[in-house]
């Protein structure tokens, strides 16, 4: 995720699902550095809930022993686009926490690199995607492992619930590996509500809007537990579900 | 209270009930009893209104109501409970915030008052202890982590809060050991042996009925009902066995 000064073509592998049209104006995107010095902890909420066509990017730096909670709410009601590059130093901690929350014809991604470069780094991702109408969500997120970074451990879970046929959900975790004695973990599941959940529900009383609404956000809470801004993201999450239903 | 006449339903175009009647007056407890396969499950999913079975025929009256004309939801606010054989598991979501949602939904489209959060919590500790459950657990994801009595303990305490007209319990003897199988009985008679009040307990063992006492006993094989009887048919059945009994 270099700066490139060329606007991004569907070549390049960072901006394959991307809306090209929607980020010519934003091009090209300055890097936003994040440096967490060694020992710290640091934490940082990103909410984009707009109108207007959003790209970020990211680039964090983690020293020795330091941790960094990054938590990301993607309701933008145009293209919105979170990248991120992190570089772990030795035993540092890194989380993303991220829901999406995409409807009508949004593109909403995160598009990962999560470089270990020293040993016994740990990386948790967690990405909760919802999509209806003809909208798309994305992540494509990749875990390098430098050489000599043992006991590395990081984790990938993402998952998309799709509301409608219509919609489109691309996830691509990937894991780059060069050292011994890694821990790397990665689930994928694109899917639909559970109608047996949904039947349940009913069965007890519960409308089938007010189903839907309940599963979705135990379905986007998972991306917030633990946060320390919890409370207020799934407030946001919230309403932004209660918009799409 | 529920009149079934010449029910015909198909799951996946497969015909499974195949023109059943019954009439369940309030004040009754009714069996179903019947092999593996008989659609006992189909015809309470059927009453419930769940996507995939499909009515071909007969009519379905409830309270009054045509049942059938109703979604599922409006079923249950109506005052019907479906006691399910294998209840589902929902991640992420509370028994607690389910069953104020579920009370406070039916409450809503009959034109009553919502419970407040103390209220229902009350509602809900008499309930769970009637059933000897710890409230605590009720904190916990809908049936997610629990064993499948406890979650046919957990079935019936949701039936208390609910607090239905007529309860359809499916199986819900299954998976308990006796001292549950008795919770269980006495809560199904403290909660629904109330007038105005009935019963479908749909069951392959005598055993719940020993706690439970039917007014009628029914045998449903091949998608109707063959013989009705009183509680003497459940311990016929139990002794020579339903493929004697239904021939
Ligand atoms: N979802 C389904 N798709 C196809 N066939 C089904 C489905 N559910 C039930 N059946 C069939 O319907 C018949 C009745 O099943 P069920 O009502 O579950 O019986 P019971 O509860 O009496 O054991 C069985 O032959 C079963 O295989
Ligand atoms: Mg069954």
């Amino acid at each position: 995720m270099s700066q490139v000064a060329a606007l991004p073509t569907r070549r390049d592998e960072d901006f394959r699902y991307a809306d090209l049209a929607a980020l010519t104006p934003l091009w090209p995107v300055a890097a936003e550095q994040v440096r967490v010095p060694g020992g710290e902890a640091q934490t940082m909420t990103l909410i984009l809930a707009g109108g207007e066509a959003v790209a970020r990017e990211l680039v964090v730096t983690l020293g020795a022993g330091a941790s960094f909670d990054l938590r990301v709410l993607n309701a933008n009601g145009a293209y919105g686009r979170v990248a991120l590059r992190a570089e772990l130093g030795e035993g540092a901690n890194f989380t993303l926490g991220a829901a999406q929350l995409a409807a009508g014809e949004q593109v909403l991604e995160i598009v990962t690199q999560v470089v270990h470069a020293a040993p016994d780094a740990v990386s948790r991702q967690i990405v909760r995607s919802v999509a209806g109408g003809q909208a798309s969500v994305n992540y494509l997120g990749k875990v390098l492992v430098a050489k000599g970074a043992s006991g590395t451990d990081g984790e990938q879970s993402v998952r998309a619930m799709l509301l409608d046929r219509t919609a489109t959900a691309n996830a691509r975790p990937e894991l780059e590996i060069h050292a011994d004695d890694v821990k790397c973990a990665h689930g994928c599941a694109v899917g639909e509500l559970d109608a047996n959940g949904l039947f349940y529900m009913a069965a007890r009383g519960i409308p089938p809007e007010t189903a839907k609404r309940l599963m979705l956000q135990a379905f986007v809470a998972e991306a917030f537990a633990g946060a320390a801004e919890e409370e207020a993201l799934l407030e946001q999450a919230l309403a932004a579900l209660e918009a799409m239903l | 209270m529920l009149q079934i006449t010449d029910l015909h339903a198909t799951v996946a175009d497969k015909p499974i009930l195949k023109g059943l009647s019954l009439t369940i007056n309030p004040g009754e407890v009714h069996a179903i009893m019947g092999p593996n396969g008989a659609g006992k499950s189909t015809l309470g999913y059927t009453l419930g209104g769940r996507p995939g079975y499909e009515v071909t025929g007969g009519t379905v009256t409830f309270a009054g109501q045509d049942l059938l004309a109703l979604e599922p939801h409006e079923r249950a606010a109506a005052g019907l409970f479906l006691g399910f054989q294998y209840p589902v598991e929902i991640p992420g979501v509370s028994f607690l915030q389910f069953l104020r949602e579920s009370l406070n939904a039916q409450r809503r489209a009959r034109g009553e008052t919502e419970l407040s959060g103390g209220a229902f919590l009350q509602v809900a500790k008499l309930r769970a202890g009637l059933l000897k459950m710890d409230l605590d657990m009720l904190k916990r994801p809908v049936n997610v982590g629990f064993s499948g009595g406890e979650k046919k303990r957990a079935e019936m305490v949701q039936m208390g809060i609910l607090d239905p007209k007529l309860a359809i319990l499916d199986e819900t003897d299954s998976g308990l050991d006796i001292d549950a199988l008795r919770v269980v009985g006495e809560g199904i008679n403290t909660v629904m042996r109330q007038p105005g009040k009935a019963v479908l307990l749909i069951t392959h063992y005598q055993r719940l009925l020993d706690y439970v006492k039917p007014d009628f006993v029914h045998v449903l094989a091949g998608g109707r009902i063959v013989r009705t009887g009183g509680p003497d048919l459940a311990l016929e059945l139990e002794e020579r066995g339903y493929e004697a009994v239904a021939a």
